[in-house]
């Protein structure tokens, strides 16, 4: 299980300032173009998604085959009600996602777990780990924040700081327990991150079962919600969420880019071998950015419990630890791609509920959508030669094999 | 689990073997005669627990007229369980603990023990007089999709094709097994009923190829990580299955999403075994199909120029190809016919148990994943691991109905625990094959 899981993006060798930032504008321009069109091609197959189960459509593509002799009228239906089904359908997802104040809110708030999520997810990747871990990881926080949360009384601020910081510390242990599971048995992390996902849903479960943890009155394994002291303050509605997961994804740069443990990070995630000879601490590296992965993704439980101040149950951070994933693979595994995909995802998800309540569309399409744009992202070459652009140099293919 | 590496010099019974040990030897029994002690242990913790032995079985079938609850006194078992373990100790301590066959044998035995033991403590002293049922039935439905996922996934992983997407696998296949078999039901008027079930495989397999297909599309010709593709299909398979079941109108549910159920065949003969022949060979086709695919895959991987093939693109791609092998079709080959074994797998969930819910696999193919690595990648054993798997899965539901005696959470945690536990060489080192996961073409 040696498989070298890195992120097939941009080679994190150091390279000297100087020769960064003219380099920096080629290297991003294909990279954005490619992502752009990833993004179109996904919504082009969601379309057809909406088309095939529209009941008109159908209905016109079943009255073509049945009456051939008036094609073209039926075929003029078809288009027609295809394409009201997919305008629908997408001008409620922009109007649910951006398209007012309170919908800009709703974005805003889903995309600040992503974001945090992501980063974690990110950061593995970038010291060489694929890290499936994050749902769990943001589950176990979620439960040590609500319990922090509804459990104590104390003042304000200080209750705050108390249950960021156990979802900081819960998340940052099974987090790093991975990581020295790695550092010190070699055990895959892609392995035990799926297989302590489960455990930590029944580390939930177990204790929702329990008396301090269930909600007086209610029937559900639910937890009291947090006390009003523990909650994140607001700013015209919306919670604070948004600005720590930005200061987060800053945070994350900094690390990586001017630090020496992510330095040592990077070295690490591009050969382990070579970091090691140079005399830095794998198992160090490993340790440090699991646990740190997992506070980052302690922190988008936080965002959750104590940002939207949601009861804790078993379903409580939704599919945010696997939508971390995908928006960390968009991003290329860097903070700031890691931000803007959150704020995509983020605004699809918001879309969403609009997309369903008003043009009756499940929102399990933009899992579909978002499982597509990945996929696309991931494998470039098949995104070129579905648009026939082509590769411009030689150097980018080196790049590519590298 | 610190217990389990301590010095073994400490100890101070170490017999004087005459023959040379080594440090690992050494360890090992150390290991085992640490597990054994503490089984012993909570078996007589167990038996001391009880207040009234008292317990009542239903184990030859369903609670009828004729099939009254038999009543017993649990001590003896839970006695007898303590006897057992503690032979197992004493040879163990002597180091003459067989090996080979007797070893697992004595295993089994031991395990059996303490399964007993937990019984008598978990059923014993309960308000209402509920009876032990037969836990093969159950475990043999789980294990449907166990077994064919786990096999599914030792074919692609021995091919160096990480499979992480059993999952996905699993939730598409028990969606189209649903669309297939109520499709047949409604307009294949034709068909006789008992078949209909069987459109429903056939729509299941396909589904679960139209995953593996993907999987090589993405991981083989356009060389996208694996365990990447392998998670994004886990989210695809989720959302497009609950988003076609939510788009198909209330009025069409009967039509699509109401499959017939598989029928039990009995077959003659070993149907009247007592005790397991109603449970293991009164079964749907579906549970035979996975007796049988046990041991075919074991041959196809084992006995076959076609395995050797695929064992070989598994562990050392360069060589295959340099004898001749074409790396990237036989991968294709072994991802296909995985697709085909989980896709079986999964149309068990709406074939054997109901109409298609949205996330009904629930995280048993991440189960599936993990009996491949229990079973160290070998069909047999990973067989056993799924089993035993589905087996736990089973006693958490049975010990649902008793009160609070035992959080059925931590049953459930035992799976997932026990992988870790094996990946982290903590019993017994697993490997994997060498090329999981790496691409392969031919200019590296």
């Amino acid at each position: 299980m040696s498989a070298p899981l890195s992120p097939q993006t941009e080679t994190v060798t150091p390279e000297p300032a100087g020769a960064r930032s003219s380099r920096d504008l080629t290297r991003w321009l294909p990279t954005v173009r490619d992502t752009l069109v990833a993004i179109v091609l996904a919504f082009a197959v969601g379309a057809l998604l909406i088309i095939v189960s529209d009941e008109e459509s159908l209905e016109a593509l079943g009255n073509i085959i049945d009456h051939p002799g008036s094609f073209l009228v039926y075929l003029g239906d078809f288009v027609r009600h295809s394409a009201s089904a997919v305008f629908d359908g997408y001008s409620a997802l922009v109007l649910g996602s951006v398209g007012s104040a309170s919908s800009l809110e709703r974005t805003l708030e889903r995309s600040a777990p992503l974001i945090c999520a992501g980063l974690g997810v990110a950061l593995a990747f970038r010291a060489g780990m694929f890290n499936i871990g994050a749902q769990g990881q943001a589950l176990v926080a979620a439960l040590a924040a609500g319990y922090v949360g509804f459990t104590f009384d104390l003042p304000f601020l200080v209750h705050l700081c108390a249950a960021v910081a156990a979802a900081l510390l819960a998340g940052g242990l099974w987090g790093g327990v991975v990581g020295l599971l790695k550092a010190r048995t070699g055990a895959h992390e892609v392995i035990t991150t799926i297989m302590l996902n489960q455990v930590a849903r029944f580390v939930v479960l177990f204790f929702l079962a329990k008396e301090a943890f269930q909600r007086p009155g209610s029937n559900n394994l639910e937890t009291p919600v947090v006390a009003e002291s523990a909650r994140f303050p607001q700013v015209f509605g919306l919670h604070l969420g948004i600005v720590l997961a930005v200061l987060a994804a800053v945070g994350v740069w900094w690390l990586l880019e001017r630090s020496r443990l992510g330095f040592e990070m990077r070295a690490v995630g591009s050969n382990p071998e070579a970091a090691r000879t140079a005399g830095m601490s794998v198992a160090k590296v490993y340790v440090a950015a699991m646990a740190l992965a997992g506070m980052l993704s302690g922190l988008a439980a936080c965002m959750t419990v104590l940002g939207l101040s949601q009861s804790v149950t078993e379903n409580v951070m939704g599919s945010v630890g696997f939508d971390a994933i995908t928006v960390a693979l968009l991003g290329r595994a860097t903070p700031l791609g890691t931000v803007l995909a959150g704020l995509l995802f983020g605004a699809l998800s918001a879309g969403g509920v609009r997309m369903q309540t008003s043009a009756g569309i499940p929102p399990d399409l933009i899992q579909v959508v978002q499982a597509l744009i990945v996929l696309f992202v991931a494998a470039p070459a098949l995104v070129r030669g579905l648009t026939r652009v082509r590769r411009r140099t030689t150097t980018e293919t080196k790049e590519a094999g590298a | 689990m610190s217990t389990l590496v301590t010095d073994p010099t400490g100890r101070p019974d170490a017999p004087a073997e005459p023959q040379v040990r080594d440090r690992a030897d050494v360890r090992r029994q150390v290991k085992l005669v640490v597990v054994l002690a503490l089984l012993v242990a909570v078996e007589i913790w167990f038996k001391l627990e009880i207040t009234d032995p008292e317990v009542s079985h239903l184990l030859k079938g369903p609670r009828s007229a004729e099939n009254q609850p038999v009543f017993f006194d649990g001590s003896y078992v839970s006695w007898g369980a303590v006897a057992i373990t503690a032979v197992a100790l004493l040879l163990a301590v002597l180091n003459r603990y067989p090996r080979g066959a007797g070893g697992v044998l004595l295993a089994v035995l031991v395990g059996a023990s303490f399964y007993g033991s937990f019984l008598m403590w978990a059923y014993a002293d309960s308000a209402l007089p509920i009876a032990i049922t037969n836990p093969l039935g159950g475990t043999l439905l789980v294990a449907t999709y166990l077994v064919l996922g786990a096999l599914a996934g030792v074919v692609c992983e021995r091919a160096g094709v990480v499979n992480i997407a059993i999952e996905g696998q699993f939730i598409m296949a028990a969606f189209f097994a649903s669309v297939f078999c109520s499709l047949a039901v409604a307009s294949l008027g034709g068909l006789p009923l008992f078949w209909t079930p069987v459109v429903g495989m056939v729509g299941g397999a396909l589904a679960g190829v139209l995953v593996a297909a993907l999987l090589g599309f993405f991981a083989l010709r356009y060389q996208v990580d694996q365990v990447v593709v392998g998670v994004v299909l886990v989210t695809f398979g989720y959302g497009l299955t609950s988003f076609l079941r939510g788009q198909i109108p209330g009025d069409q549910a009967a039509r699509l999403n109401r499959p017939y159920q598989l029928e039990n065949v009995e077959i003659p003969g070993l149907a009247d075994i007592p005790y397991i022949g109603q449970a293991m060979f009164n079964q749907t086709l579906l549970v035979y199909l996975m007796y049988l695919a046990i041991p075919g895959v074991w041959f196809l991987l084992f006995q076959t120029r076609w395995g050797l093939r695929v064992r070989s693109v598994g562990e050392h791609p360069k060589a295959a190809d340099t004898v001749g092998i074409d790396v990237i079709r036989v991968r294709w080959q072994a991802l296909l016919l995985g697709g085909v074994l989980a896709g079986l797998g999964g149309s068990a969930f709406t074939l054997s148990t109901g109409a298609f819910t949205s996330q009904m696999s629930a995280g048993l193919g991440f189960i599936a994943l993990a009996a491949v690595i229990m079973g160290r990648w070998h069909p047999i054993y990973a067989a056993l691991a799924a089993i035993a798997f589905a087996f736990l899965r089973n006693l958490r539901d049975q010990l649902s109905i008793l009160d609070e005696k035992v959080p059925g959470e931590l049953i459930s945690m035992l799976p997932y625990l026990a992988t870790i536990i094996a990946v982290a060489g903590l019993v017994g080192r697993v490997r994997a094959p060498a090329a999981s996961g790496q691409h392969y073409s031919k200019g590296d």
